[in-house]
């Protein structure tokens, strides 16, 4: 978190990474530009394709997951649509946890619609539905390591099995996890995005996106990736870049097309929450359960949501994948017995004083949020309920806060639901 | 140079032990740091072939580049020659981009050269011929990209966010 990606530069010996705030590079010679546009030669040309402080984010968070390598673009939005745009042409097929993030849900079941990219929609908690729901011209499996909002947990290594026997690429998003919760990669994913916007950056100040690949996977016969690419004189980049090949297409041709790339500030800023991301992450998971554990002893609240608490279906597999603790977003369900669950919803989200009012989540202050009217809005009933979300539902994030401070802030809130 | 390096995996099938003798990361440094003249068997005519590529970047970095390619008379402006036997002088490094079968046959021609590497890219391992030059005395790579070990170790291979393994607080070496 402190090393990785950052060796001090020759010359000036910056113990800090240097902020590039630059957008182009000057060429050494003429020869040398047309290899750097040949993928010949290493080097930076423009920075919507890379970026030298950009550089240090992505080695960094590939080698806290485990990764071979990595790419970052403009936020976790364009780190899933990049992902799918290099794996995914016309007429494929993904299938996806139906439990993800509202934007990321609309992306799949309505952009990629338009782009002839059919999803099917399945519940991440039951491994038994993702295997029928696999077609020939299926592409990615997409899930995310702790669902949102209710904190469904996917057996990864269950689904690392299916993605190698029928060699399609598991893509999950670990925003919630961070790696030093959970690496998806030792459990059998291909592909791992963030929202580097959440804990990795952790302070809410920039947006910022990242796909690592694990290079394990055998690219060998996936057309997007092994067929001659028109874009290159047509070059195979299997053939050509091997366990390197799918981040080459996504930062050369996806990223270099769809112009979503990362600021260099952003990437600097990130950089600085990576390196105390762990002391963090304990706090965040320590000041989480705490909350939980509060909330599911409250006589106002229904259900807690939370897969760090005993009671919810997916500890078993919280304990297995994050030994650590399970994140510290969650969402919990006001009583039914109170007269009115939206207004006592409003009103305790009005009557909070610490925990920001947002959309947002991994800050280092806590964050509150109603689902149903704001994050999830875009969605149908129907993939409301598939999502298992109710219109009486809280999310929040728990930030660094004193414990009791955030216990107060609560008890008093509830007072007033 | 980084103090501080874990061997990157690059999806070597070698095991750790094997790793150790076939892409110990000090001879991987001695070679680089050592070669000139590199011989490139099995490299392309076509420009957007790995082989190509490669031995187009070790041009651009200041190597001498000797093509070893069955029927071309010329490749990226040098002299072919049929077989690593045909070179008429010693080379410092055989880089390999041929079968895995065909490895102790280019090894022996090697060893006659008088060549002081072999290195074979990735996905190439044949341990006959790697044991052959080792016991001659040359210095072996398997299962590695020249182009990513140099780049690897100068810092560029870093630009394209690949997790070198490198870590160190040190000034890097110019």
């Amino acid at each position: 978190m402190l090393h990785a990606g950052q060796i001090p530069d020759p010359f000036v010996g910056s113990r800090a990474v240097p902020l590039y705030q630059t957008t182009s590079y000057v060429f050494k010679s003429a020869d040398e530009a047309a290899h750097l546009f040949e993928l010949k030669q290493y080097g930076n040309i423009y920075s919507r394709i890379s970026n030298p402080t950009t550089a240090v984010l992505e080695e960094r968070v590939a080698s806290l997951e485990g990764g071979t390598g990595a790419v970052a673009v403009a936020s976790g939005m364009a780190a899933e649509f990049g992902t799918f745009m290099t794996l995914c042409s016309p007429g494929d097929h993904i299938v996806a946890s139906n439990q993800l993030y509202g934007g990321s849900m609309t992306m799949l079941a309505h952009t990629f619609k338009k782009l002839g990219i059919e999803v099917t929609f399945v519940d991440p908690g039951n491994t038994d539905e993702w295997e029928p729901a696999i077609q020939k011209n299926t592409r990615a499996l997409f899930v995310e390591t702790i669902g949102n909002p209710i904190n469904s947990i996917p057996d990864l290594s269950a689904l690392g099995k299916i993605s190698k026997y029928h060699t399609i690429p598991l893509v999950v998003d670990s925003t919630f996890a961070t790696p030093y919760l959970c690496r998806p990669i030792e459990w059998g994913a291909t592909i791992v995005t963030h929202s580097a916007t959440k804990f990795i950056g952790g302070h809410g100040t920039s947006i910022g996106g990242i796909v690592v690949d694990s290079g394990d996977f055998d690219f060998s016969g996936f057309p997007t990736i092994a067929d001659p690419s028109p874009s290159y004189h047509g070059m195979r980049f299997f053939d050509t870049f091997g366990h390197y090949a799918f981040l080459t297409k996504l930062r050369a041709e996806t990223i270099r097309d769809t112009g979503a790339c990362i600021s260099p500030t952003n990437s600097f800023n990130l950089i600085q929450g990576l390196e105390t991301l762990s002391v963090r992450m304990d706090r965040h998971v320590a000041n989480a359960l705490a909350v939980a554990t509060f909330l599911e002893q409250h006589p106002k609240v229904q259900k807690v949501h939370y897969a760090g608490l005993e009671s919810h279906p997916h500890h078993d597999r919280a304990k297995k994948y994050l030994p650590k603790g399970a994140g510290a977003v969650m969402s919990f369900e006001l009583s039914d017995t109170l007269p009115n669950v939206r207004e006592s919803g409003k009103n305790f989200i009005e009557g909070l004083e610490l925990f920001s009012h947002l959309a947002n989540v991994g800050d280092a202050k806590s964050l509150v949020i109603h689902p149903a009217s704001t994050t999830h809005q875009q969605m149908s009933d129907e993939e409301l309920i598939a999502g298992r979300i109710t219109p009486g539902m809280i999310r929040l994030s728990i930030g660094l806060e004193t414990t009791d401070d955030l216990l107060w802030d609560l008890d008093k809130a509830l007072e007033l639901a | 140079m980084a103090n501080l390096t874990c061997d990157i995996r690059l999806n070597s099938k070698l095991t750790p032990e094997q790793r150790e003798k076939y892409q110990n990361i000090q001879t991987v440094q001695d070679i680089l740091k050592s070669s000139k003249t590199i011989a490139i068997v099995g490299l392309s005519t076509e420009s957007t072939k790995a082989s190509n590529m490669v031995a187009s970047y070790l041009q651009d970095e200041g190597f001498t580049i000797v093509p070893v390619h069955p029927k071309a008379s010329e490749i990226l402006g040098e002299k072919c020659y049929p077989s690593v036997a045909d070179i008429p002088f010693p080379v410092d490094l055989v880089d390999i981009f041929r079968p895995p079968h065909e490895i102790p046959e280019i090894v022996e021609q090697s060893i006659k050269n008088g060549a002081k590497a072999i290195w074979t890219q990735l996905k190439i391992v044949n341990f006959e011929g790697a044991d052959l030059a080792q016991a001659h005395g040359l210095n072996v790579v398997l299962d590695k990209c020249i182009k990513m070990e140099h780049g690897r170790f100068g810092g560029m291979l870093h630009w394209a966010g690949m997790n070198t393994e490198l870590i160190s607080a040190k000034r890097r070496a110019v």
